[in-house]
């Protein structure tokens, strides 16, 4: 049990600074997870949690308890990186077992904690092998297997799944949700840039952006309130549609933004109207693309399979209670 | 796993089938090696097959050309006296040259073991990140850059038993009660080379175990420092093995070069029994006592135990040279 609570928090490395300031509280046994495009400074953020880097300034408080100056393996901590960090030498046991061999614990009991924990991965018949002879989804798991051994109070994951093939990568994502299930007296801190991995696997979700913070919230507060165009943007899949200029003064915004599920195509008296300039077909669902003036296209999510031709044009009606209105500077009217 | 197991039944056994691009490419590879092969060829194998030939013969300086065979005279060669006794003679009974080889081995161990602890000690500090940590790792490689023959002299007259700054400031600091002969006396000669040697191959031997340092992802002693593992544990536990590969390499290089050592002795402490090594003796035989045919014959020696040494390090350490672990 930990509640982590981050006050101020800058990190500069040198004269660029990364971390401009973050508030936030994550709650004991909670599965936090920041997000945000390449840069923003989310794996920067875990990493001064973990205590792999030195805050800057502000204060990093576990539990009630400053930590800002406690070595990583005094708070109770355990990481999974995105490469798995296996110790190449070692035997998958010994992987897992080396830190606790060092706390001198007994030796059966080390045995049974490694057992339990390759047991709930399964990969117990993996013990004797090297990390090279296994592939990249039991190499996660082993990094995985060597957290849980260590018993932690906060699990960190920084990108688990970017190295691995999009299959494994959807396996991965539910053992880690399965794993969240199992421990919840752990608190869970997860980077990604993936808003999927995001909306799937968080209670909540802290979208960052340029080293401060976006919004924070549950996923489904960030999928329909969202605080920010940017934020709106960037979580949900298709993307959300942003139509500007005369489009949008009818609805009293300088941008309306409407997800592509959220969009009606009919036949004629649409709100809009555009012309197909390519279909998606995938299955359950499909994309249709129409250009009508703004700057990227309109995606309009269907159900099932398109009928659409390139060329032909259609109307389309946005869903009135599902339309986020923004101003000029990107916040929503609301 | 075996991959034959997948092979494809259409493969005659024993013979994989080569696509054209394939076959081009192993003849390319073949005539990109020719001028080395020639140049080797040419520089060290006809000199070493002379060498070894010269040594079954009664060849000399000023007779190479009508040297008769004699076999293994130079080695070994044993005569029954009248009295019945038997005296043995050549290369094999001969002190001198079994002082050389112990000379040669305990240059060669003693420099080796001191410069990789040195060298990894050093390898180490310039693997961690620091301010003008560039210029620090060109510094530390001008021991090495400076030829031999110049060290050798400029350590000679730091040596020195009259003017030498070292004996100058033992004498000062009273460290020394009287003046020492360091590169003349045969106590101290050995250390003397040991010392000169250390101070210029450490670099080398850093550089080398740096290479293999930063083979070494960083990610794992972030998951290290997250386990708890002490830096002197890490460093046994972590970063002594997965660098092992390279140090092995590093040591092999180090060896083979430091039996054959011979410029810096030639320079620092001619003619001193104490430090005469082997390739010392077999070039005094050769061409400053005329005695050609005996010169080769150590020369052949030399070679020889060289190249088991190098066998059975090889075998022992399972040294693999393409960089991976075992």
């Amino acid at each position: 049990m930990a509640n982590i609570q981050l006050k101020n928090l800058r990190k500069s490395f040198g004269v660029v600074e990364v971390i401009k300031g973050v508030d936030l509280d994550i709650r004991s046994g909670e599965f936090m997870v920041f997000v945000g495009p390449s840069g923003c400074g989310k794996s920067t953020l875990l990493r001064l949690i973990a205590g792999l880097e030195d805050i800057t300034s502000g204060e990093l408080v576990f539990d009630g308890v400053l930590v800002n100056g406690l070595a990583p393996s005094k708070r109770g901590i355990a990481m999974v990186f995105q490469s798995y960090a296996l110790y190449p030498h070692m035997t998958v046991y010994d992987n897992m077992a080396f830190g606790l061999t060092l706390e001198k614990g007994n030796k059966d009991d080390i045995r049974k904690r490694v057992e339990r924990a390759a047991d709930m991965l399964q990969i117990r018949q993996y013990l004797d092998r090297l990390p090279k002879q296994l592939s990249g989804g039991q190499r996660q798991r082993v990094a995985i297997g060597r957290a849980i051994v260590r018993d932690p109070k906060v699990f960190l994951f920084d990108e688990p799944l970017s190295n691995l093939d999009a299959a494994l990568r959807v396996a991965t994502r539910i053992e880690i949700a399965k794993l969240h299930e199992s421990m919840h007296n752990v608190t869970m801190v997860y980077v990604t840039h993936d808003q999927v991995e995001a909306m799937t696997l968080a209670d909540r979700i802290c979208v960052l952006r340029d080293g401060i913070i976006e919004q924070v919230g549950t996923p489904m507060e960030l999928y329909e309130r969202p605080d920010s165009m940017f934020v709106a943007g960037f979580i949900g899949s298709p993307k959300m549609n942003f139509i500007g200029g005369s489009h949008a003064e009818p609805f009293g915004a300088s941008t309306v933004g409407i997800r592509g599920e959220h969009l009606v195509i009919k036949p004629s008296d649409g709100v809009w109207s555009g012309q197909v300039i390519h279909t998606e077909n995938l299955g359950a669902d499909s994309y249709v693309y129409l250009e009508m003036g703004t700057e990227e296209p309109v995606v309009v999510r269907l159900d099932g399979k398109s009928e659409y031709r390139s060329g032909e044009t259609v109307h389309i009606s946005p869903m009135e209670d599902k339309i986020h209105r923004f101003d000029a500077a990107g916040r929503p009217i609301r | 796993m075996t991959t034959e197991a997948i092979a494809p039944p259409v493969v005659v056994p024993g013979r994989a089938i080569k696509s054209e691009l394939m076959r081009q490419r192993a003849r390319a590879a073949r005539w990109f090696l020719v001028p080395m092969m020639i140049a080797l060829a040419v520089v060290a194998g006809w000199p070493l097959l002379r060498s070894i030939w010269f040594s079954f013969t009664d060849a000399s300086l000023t007779n190479l050309v009508g040297a008769n065979f004699v076999g293994f005279n130079n080695y070994l060669r044993w005569t029954t006296l009248a009295s019945g006794r038997t005296v043995f003679q050549g290369l094999l009974v001969d002190p001198a040259w079994w002082n050389a080889v112990w000379n040669t081995l305990r240059f060669a161990v003693t420099s080796v073991f001191f410069e990789a602890l040195f060298g990894m000690a050093v390898a180490l500090v310039l693997n961690a990140e620091f301010k003008g940590r560039g210029i620090v790792r060109a510094a530390i490689l001008i021991p090495w850059a400076i030829p031999t023959v110049v060290s050798a002299k400029m350590w000679s007259w730091m040596l020195n038993d009259q003017f030498g700054i070292l004996n100058d400031l033992g004498m000062r600091l009273g460290l020394l009660s009287q003046k020492v002969a360091w590169t003349a006396s045969p106590e101290t000669a050995m250390t003397a080379v040991l010392v000169v040697d250390i101070w210029k191959t450490t670099p080398f031997m850093a550089l080398l175990i740096l290479a293999g340092l930063q083979m070494i992802p960083k990610d794992i002693y972030e998951a290290a420092e997250i386990d708890g593992v002490h830096p002197v544990k890490q460093f046994f536990k972590i970063t002594l093995p997965l660098v092992r590969p390279a140090l092995m390499v590093a040591i092999i290089f180090r060896l083979l070069d430091a039996m054959r050592i011979f410029d810096l002795i030639y320079v620092l402490t001619p003619n001193s029994v104490a430090t005469k090594t082997m390739s010392v003796l077999a070039r005094e035989n050769l061409f400053d006592f005329d005695k050609f045919a005996y010169g080769s014959a150590q020369a052949t020696l030399l070679f020889l135990i060289i190249a088991g040494m190098t066998i059975l390090y090889i075998w022992l350490g399972k040294v693999r040279f393409d960089g991976g672990d075992r």
